[in-house]
């Protein structure tokens, strides 16, 4: 199947888990679904199987509640059942509308309130340059995340330590615009002593060439992922108003049309 | 306990591998060597909070066990919402070791005093609270807690007490048989229980782990069924526990504390104990008034 195709059938599973549920952040999951599937499409090359543990590049989202994105993926790569969709946030579910890394297998981090995530994963990269290894974290964080002081507390301690396999994305979809001006991002994490590059995070040739990348880097990596919030749901697009939205019955079926 | 808190965490740096020490720009005078003997497993963090705990979860995520220090407030209340979720809810396990207590730092004002952090800390099921009387107790209790995969708060003191508990696995202690009532101390308060309760008729235990708390000497004592709670933080932080334990019994129940207001003036800490309420004569009096109790 071409990646457009897997990409396609993901945001249905995202849309039928919302649908079925009535829950769930499904504008902020379509913004980042390629981000997420980039990463475990390269992991999974990069592993001879599952159980590999030498290839250990891990991925933490720090924004949680695009965790319906992070459900799809890991369930398209065989570390749970497509089921999930089934009782999404319900009582008997694994799954809630935040990832819990004690109940979701390949989750790295129980995340939700923001600005937490990226400082486990500077810890945990941190614990790779203490042991010697080549091991990368990967952490996706929100444009509304950037707020947090922490973001920044986080990239000094990054720079500090020259954590060099440190990677933070921002899923750049501009839902903070309304609140709080983060441009002009590559500056902002440069100053902090990032190295940064800007890409089309809903181009998956672009997020490709990311995780592809094998050069060595001397300073953490920032990612501004230019995304559009609800991406392949033209209703959904940059609408403040499907947040925290699902569809009814005629709207789901309208929108899984559109993702033919 | 400062002095022996750098001692043993630099024993411990030195002979396990696996820990990782983060200060918050506080004792990196004192841990000068550590940090120059071992630059990526002691390092001066800097002053932000948040992010050391949420950076410590990470190591913890990655197997390292992490030893966190700085002080209370800073630790506990700046940082609560990062120990309830990076540490609680994610079930890791570290080590917070805070200095200050409830006005230690008396003339700095209201900004460094934290008799709340236990009562915050109870509110985080996950979290182990020890609260050493003497600098003994606390070295007992961090070698034998440190490792244990939970997230254990330590609550350092200027206070010490005069007898030492070295009880192990978390025990109370029962100091004094006594019949009309009974005095629970609370670490580094059983100098001010003893000064106190000299010519009284009353049993006392000590207690040095606020969590996990020494449910079966409690339960097997008290028999008076008139209970003091002595506590070097906010009164009536622990009586949630100990309403548990005798939730048949109904025990009339008193505490002595450090009151729940906002520390605005300066002095001394026993300046500040005095204005609180915390000496002998008051706590005699709240015997008085718990023995005579119908």
């Amino acid at each position: 199947m071409k990646d457009i195709d897997v990409l396609n059938s993901l945001r249905k599973d995202i849309l039928l888990a919302a649908y079925k549920s009535g829950e769930g952040h499904v504008p902020s999951a379509f913004s980042i679904l390629e981000l997420i599937f980039g990463f475990y499409k390269q992991l999974h090359s990069d592993r001879k199987s599952l159980a590999d543990t030498v290839t250990t590049d891990k991925f933490v989202l720090s924004k949680g509640h695009g965790a319906l994105a992070l459900y799809a993926v890991l369930s398209e790569f065989g570390y749970f059942s497509k089921d999930w969709v089934e009782n999404f946030a319900q009582e008997d579910s694994l799954f809630g509308g935040h990832p819990d890394w004690l109940k979701v297998p390949g989750v790295e981090a129980s995340t939700g309130s923001l600005g937490h995530g990226i400082g486990i994963a500077a810890g945990m990269a941190y614990a790779q340059k203490i042991q010697g290894n080549n091991s990368k974290i990967f952490c996706l964080i929100g444009d509304g995340e950037l707020n947090e002081g922490t973001i920044w507390e986080t990239c000094l301690v990054a720079n500090h330590h020259k954590l060099s396999n440190f990677i933070v994305l921002v899923d750049q979809n501009h839902s903070s615009d309304r609140a709080i001006k983060t441009e002009p991002l590559q500056e902002k994490f440069r100053s902090f002593g990032f190295l940064t590059k800007s890409i089309n995070g809903n181009n998956f040739d672009e997020v490709k060439a990311i995780y592809a990348d094998r050069s060595e880097y001397e300073a953490p990596r920032a990612i501004i992922a230019e995304t559009i919030k609800g991406f392949g749901i033209k209703e959904m697009e940059n609408n403040p108003e499907w947040h925290h939205k699902t569809p009814d019955a005629k709207t789901f079926e309208s929108f899984m049309d559109q993702l033919i | 306990m400062r002095k022996i808190f750098s001692e043993i965490t630099d024993q411990i740096i030195r002979e396990d591998e696996k820990t990782v020490l983060l200060l918050g720009d506080i004792g990196v005078f004192a841990f000068r060597k550590t940090i120059e003997d071992f630059p990526l497993r002691a390092m001066n963090f800097g002053i932000m909070e948040q992010t050391m705990i949420s950076f410590a979860s990470g190591l913890a995520k990655e197997k390292f066990i992490p030893i966190v220090h700085t002080i209370a407030p800073f630790l506990v209340e700046r940082a609560y919402e990062q120990l309830k979720v990076d540490f609680g809810y994610q079930q890791l396990g570290g080590n917070f070791i805070s200095v200050g207590a409830s006005n230690d730092y008396s003339s700095l004002g209201c900004t460094h005093h934290c008799p709340g952090d236990v009562g915050n800390l109870l509110n985080i099921p996950e979290m182990e609270i020890i609260t050493p009387g003497t600098s003994v107790e606390f070295k007992t209790a961090l070698l034998e807690r440190y490792g244990n995969n939970k997230p254990t708060y330590f609550r350092l003191s200027e206070k010490e007490n005069e007898i030492n508990n070295s009880n192990v696995g978390g025990k109370g202690v029962k100091i004094k048989n006594g019949k009309l009532a009974t005095v629970i101390a609370i670490g580094p308060t059983l100098n001010l229980v003893l000064e106190s309760t000299k010519n009284y008729d009353v049993e006392i235990i000590y207690l040095n782990h606020v969590r996990p708390i020494d449910h079966e000497i409690l339960i097997n004592n008290c028999k008076s069924n008139k209970i003091l709670i002595i506590e070097p933080f906010y009164e009536c932080t622990i009586n949630f526990l100990i309403n548990k334990i005798f939730e048949t019994r109904f025990p009339i129940i008193l505490n002595l504390g450090i009151e729940r207001n906002l520390m605005k003036t300066y002095g001394s800490s026993m300046q500040i104990d005095t204005l609180q309420g915390f000496t002998p004569k008051n706590l005699r009096s709240k015997l008085d008034t718990l023995i005579n109790a119908k």
